[in-house]
């Protein structure tokens, strides 16, 4: 169990995207490319890796195989990182934040990654987000969502290319105070632990200051991993509330919803589930109909349709056969800001291989295009992204589920301002959102 | 009044799902002396394999009332194929051996379980949902509940019947019972103590694939769910007293019962509630509420 898997992916289709580019470029230049490493750290085993850790590994490996064949649309068109092939060392996630420590120390010093892209946990993240400073190695976090990475410190050698958890829990606030402004009572099924705690609080504090005197009933807080939730649906049956917030995720949220719907949860009640996108994706027309579904920010079906998309989407589903799932999308954003940066850097740098510094000093404040729309490295001195969100409510349409009443959120009104804290930027009512 | 009955049907549905699992570990650690931290490795068996079976009968178009019969089969097959493998293979070369060795055996097995069942069914969850809401709902108070949690509180009950009645009304029972009290006399007596320990184990290893089996439907099946599970049916056989049958079954309805109170009526201390409970009988009847006394030996 946790074992470390590691698998050194090298796309033949570098090879083959060398052997091309040879014709139209001088063939010393390109063969003295020496790879950039880049440690890819995922959920690849336990409970988080079927929604999250896989579809993430899924998205670098799709990213870095069209890299290096240099199949990826416009402003990516070069291959790999500014000519240089990309090479992925896969690190399981699983095991805890000890484990993950030494883990990202043996990337960094064992097998010298020019970079590391990953962490879906927001325990992990804060565990290494100061080991990535200590060892001076440019580390991406992709997707954990704490906003306390970059609000309670700040930090050379760190990025993070997903948006926090405020973006995602003031956004549902924003979206059933719209859809149901008669709304008098909310409650709430969070896992017990800092992901589904943070969220319930960002989710409460913004209905208490959107919803004047709204009712705030049950706050059901089971276990990680619980399974059952017999008791906490009779208890949200009863609470007579309008809308139930969860942050629930993989396992749990699909438990959540075979048990919740046989039994009426989700016709009684609203049911807003900001990271419910890959649920829809695994149980499809299970989900009942009118759930508010989150992909935790512009992905998947909330996804704007441009030529990178279209690239992404189309490649995945030609190699998994199935419709990537945020954490997919989000580990392409990564991989795909860390190009912008690099190549950013290399053009400063007169067309060489730029140092560490160099990219460091091109990601910061940097602006750049992915799948899922543009990212703005604009909070936590340039080092944190912001990007607006979406929701939507499920409807089954011809015998399959789509998200029906989209409303987008500027980054601008569901994010605080650089260098003021989530928490009270939202008791302030948030300030200064447009 | 109503929250008082849905803390009532809640609490009971979840002592049926613990009783099940509980009574497995329970019988294996009353006749072996065995701690069996694999236990809720065998239960994730057996929701996988119910989940598999279940998927490809409704993907056969087969009568979906037949899909309830696969949840016993799962069970079965879980129980004769890995309890003989585990039992035989393993642990037979370790009796005798010291009650901690036991543990860190089983623990050992629980990690390998942990790994087939990833090599044989990847980290993506499995669902099994059709049985779930095939039997519809029934009303109780003001609250929907349905009847497939009512078939699981029958289930656990007729169980619940089932081995009371093959240890005190048979041959074989009684023979497991001689075995619980005193295995050195018995072996002296002429019993063959290898065969009880075969046929428990294969028994609890059934009852643990049983439980996984029945909940596939109302769960996702994900890696790692074996793990939370044996956690649960710990606490409910250390309150109810190990290898106690009545210490099961009183066990789990007081876990279940407390949970539910806890999640209706403070669910901020529901993950606290069971433990408390726990250290209060443990406080109270160190050897929890049904230890048998024990003779002592010179």
């Amino acid at each position: 169990m946790n074992m470390r898997r590691k698998l050194v992916t090298v796309a033949t289709a570098s090879a083959l995207a060398l052997g091309l580019a040879a014709f139209a470029a001088p063939a010393s230049a390109q063969e003295k490319e020496k790879p950039i490493r880049i440690g890819v750290v995922t959920f690849l085993s336990g409970a988080a890796a079927g929604p999250f850790g896989v579809p993430a590994r899924n998205g670098a490996e799709v990213a870095a195989e069209a890299l290096n064949g240099g199949k990826v649309p416009a402003p990516y068109t070069a291959a790999g990182l500014g000519g240089a092939p990309i090479e992925l060392l896969f690190v399981d996630e699983a095991g805890g934040t000890t484990k993950q420590v030494n883990e990202f120390r043996n990337l960094v010093q064992r097998d010298n990654v020019d970079l590391v892209i990953g962490y879906i946990s927001s325990g992990d993240c804060l565990a290494v987000a100061p080991v990535a400073e200590e060892l001076k190695r440019l580390t991406v976090f992709f997707d954990c969502g704490t906003p306390r990475i970059f609000e309670d410190a700040s930090y050379k050698y760190l990025f993070r290319t997903g948006a926090t958890a405020t973006m995602d829990n003031t956004a549902a606030a924003l979206y059933v105070t719209e859809m149901k402004p008669a709304l008098k009572k909310f409650a709430g099924i969070n896992q017990n632990y800092a992901w589904g705690q943070d969220s319930w609080n960002d989710f409460e504090a913004a209905m208490k200051v959107l919803k004047p005197g709204v009712d705030m009933g049950t706050s059901q807080m089971p276990k990680l991993l619980a399974g059952q939730y017999g008791a906490e649906i009779s208890a949200l049956l009863t609470s007579g509330a309008d809308v139930v917030h969860s942050s629930f995720w993989g396992g749990d949220a699909e438990a959540l919803i075979l048990q919740g719907a046989p039994r009426g949860l989700f016709k009684k009640s609203t049911i807003v589930m900001t990271a419910g996108e890959p649920t829809l994706v695994r149980l499809g027309t299970q989900v009942p109909e009118g759930t508010v579904i989150g992909a935790r920010g512009p992905f998947n079906m909330f996804a704007p349709d441009n030529e990178l998309n279209r690239w992404f989407r189309k490649a995945y589903e030609d190699r998994y056969a199935v419709v990537p799932s945020y954490p997919a999308y989000k580990m392409v954003q990564a991989i795909l800001g860390v190009k912008a940066a690099w190549e950013k850097a290399q053009a400063a740098n007169g067309g060489k291989r730029p140092s560490q510094d160099q990219v460091i000093a091109a990601f910061e404040n940097l602006s750049f295009e992915g799948p899922g729309g543009k990212v703005d490295m604009a909070l936590g001195k340039g080092h944190q992204a912001v990007q607006g969100t979406a929701y939507g409510i499920t409807k089954n349409v011809g015998g399959k589920v789509t998200v029906v009443n989209v409303k987008r959120y500027p980054a601008s009104r569901v994010t605080p301002p650089d260098g003021v804290k989530s928490e009270e930027w939202i008791k302030s009512g948030f300030k200064t959102a447009k | 009044m109503a929250s008082l009955v849905s803390v009532l049907i809640d609490g009971i549905i979840y002592s049926s799902y613990l009783f099940i699992i509980a009574l497995g570990l329970t019988l294996i650690y009353g006749v072996m002396k065995i701690l069996n931290m694999a236990h809720g490795s065998l239960y994730a068996l057996g929701a996988y394999v119910a989940a598999t079976l279940i998927g490809a009968w409704f993907n056969a178009g087969l009568n979906p009332y037949g899909s309830l019969a696969l949840l016993a089969l799962s069970a079965l097959l879980v129980g004769v194929i890995a309890g003989p493998i585990i039992e035989r293979g393993l642990l037979r070369f370790m009796y005798g051996k010291d009650e901690i060795v036991l543990i860190l055996v089983t623990y050992s097995i629980f990690l390998i379980l942990e790994d087939v069942i990833k090599l044989i069914w990847g980290v993506e969850s499995y669902t099994a949902f059709q049985p779930y809401g095939l039997l519809g709902n029934i009303d109780i108070g003001a609250l929907p509940y349905t009847v497939y949690d009512a078939l699981l509180v029958v289930v656990a009950v007729l169980v619940g019947v089932a081995v009371t009645f093959v240890l005190t009304r048979t041959r074989q029972g009684k023979l497991l019972v001689a075995v619980i009290h005193d295995r050195e006399i018995s072996a002296a007596m002429g019993i063959n103590v290898g065969r009880v320990y075969f046929i428990t184990f294969t028994i609890g290893t059934m009852l643990a694939a049983l439980g996984g089996a029945l909940i596939a439907p109302k769960v996702s099946v994900v890696p790692a769910m074996g793990v939370e599970v044996i956690v649960l049916a710990f606490a409910v056989v250390v309150i109810g007293g190990l290898g106690s049958l009545p210490g099961a079954a009183l066990g789990a309805l007081i876990v279940g019962l407390v949970r539910s109170a806890a999640v209706h009526y403070l669910p901020e201390v529901e993950l606290f509630s069971i433990y408390l409970v726990m250290a209060l009988v443990l406080i109270v009847r160190p050897k929890g509420l049904f230890s048998a006394a024990e003779a002592r030996k010179i």
